[in-house]
């Protein structure tokens, strides 16, 4: 029965050994056991030899083409990995997108918040019914811009006429030294705009 | 070898997938082998091998870097492993018609394993032995005996792979080096 017991003992020991756990002790107590007990020394040995036989077996290598089809079965990239990337990669392009969708939708709201006839204050201009008069005989120095509404030139305009949303009509002495201009598309204003800005722009460079 | 990995997970991070071919480079054949001990044949250990890796770019950004990366990927392969076992178990019956193949069941397959040719290396054979013994151990003790035989892994990163505690982890391997013991002795 003591034998028993110190068999297992020692078994347990053998697999702290195989372990490498084992405190010294045990070690010595193992060692000097399977000195005088053939049994303890068999068992320890096919022990052992499952480990060895299991670690011999082969080192085995994954297909060839492993990693190939890996890749190919991956998910797509993810579209919000994809525009975080383009906003690493590229930030000033993509500010700059930002910034031109901002000014377009703002300039499509000015076109269409401002709905109500306005003209260009100067004197010498008449109104009547949303229309802008420049009476005979009478002379209007600087540009005029009529929104919203039509002008009538039976006088002298000495500047540009700019007309949106509305129509222009000269009479025959009526007189413009600038260009006359009629808006009347959403992309004509545009246009307008940014030529506008566009001038501005050039005229501080001079 | 952490930091390239490390290096290569914050590029997948940031969205570059062909970072990640290198990190499949890598570790690849750990992990194909893995699979092979625990499944037992080629098939399913390139399968779930490939699940393996597609899981881990998939959950990349849950991977904490802090950590080994090799222990998080044996765990998702080992789980994976661990799952397609239990599941493969009760359809495994011996007559059933395996798919893809003009009436063979599996006891035609079993019948083809027995038979080998003769000049086939006596290396294989004990090779193919060791293996059938390996596929014979309750996967529990399997998948402790494949970590720590095979990979090579302590003792410590198996009970994070495995997330058992250190004590379970080694009781494991008493058994499993028991049960190969009593099945390897005539070797």
């Amino acid at each position: 029965m003591i034998m028993n017991e110190n068999h297992d003992l020692m078994i347990e020991y053998m697999h702290e050994f195989l372990d490498e756990d084992i405190i010294p002790e045990h070690e010595v107590e193992l060692r000097e056991h399977l000195k005088t007990c053939p049994e303890c020394r068999l068992y320890f040995q096919e022990l052992k030899k499952a480990v060895a036989l299991v670690q011999s077996t082969a080192n085995i290598h994954a297909p060839k083409d492993f990693t190939q089809s890996v890749m190919m079965k991956l998910p797509k990239e993810k579209k919000k990995n994809e525009v975080k990337r383009a906003i690493l990669r590229h930030p000033f392009w993509v500010a700059a997108a930002v910034f031109m969708i901002l000014m377009t939708t703002s300039m499509f709201s000015a076109w269409n918040e401002n709905d109500h006839f306005s003209v260009t204050k100067a004197e010498n201009i008449v109104i009547e019914n949303n229309t802008a008069i420049v009476p005979e005989g009478k002379v209007v120095k600087g540009d005029i811009v009529v929104r919203n509404g039509n002008i009538r030139i039976e006088g002298t305009v000495e500047g540009n006429v700019t007309v949106i949303n509305g129509e222009q009509y000269m009479a025959s002495a009526g007189n413009v030294t600038g260009k006359v201009e009629e808006i009347n598309q959403v992309f004509d204003w545009l246009w307008h705009q940014i030529k506008n800005v566009a001038k501005e722009v050039l005229s501080i460079f001079e | 070898m952490e930091e390239i990995v490390n290096r290569r997970i914050s590029e997948v991070l940031k969205g570059d997938q062909n970072a990640f071919s290198e990190i499949v480079e890598l570790y690849k054949d750990k992990v194909y082998q893995l699979c092979y001990r625990m499944l037992g044949n080629s098939h399913e250990a390139e399968d779930i091998a490939q699940e393996a890796f597609i899981r881990a770019y998939v959950n990349i950004d849950r991977y904490n870097t802090n950590r080994k990366f090799s222990t998080w990927l044996y765990r998702i392969a080992t789980n994976l492993c661990i799952d397609r076992i239990r599941k493969k178990k009760p359809d495994y019956y011996l007559d059933a018609e395996i798919a893809g193949t003009d009436g063979l069941t599996m006891y035609s397959q079993v019948a083809a394993e027995g038979v080998e040719p003769v000049d086939e290396v006596a290396g294989m054979e004990l090779q193919n032995e060791i293996q059938r013994e390996i596929s014979n151990l309750p996967d529990k003790y399997r998948s402790v005996i494949v970590l720590k035989y095979i990979e090579e892994l302590s003792l410590n990163e198996i009970s994070e792979i495995l997330d058992l505690p250190l004590g379970t982890v080694k009781t494991r391997i008493h058994r499993g080096r028991e049960a190969l013991r009593k099945r390897l002795r005539h070797y």
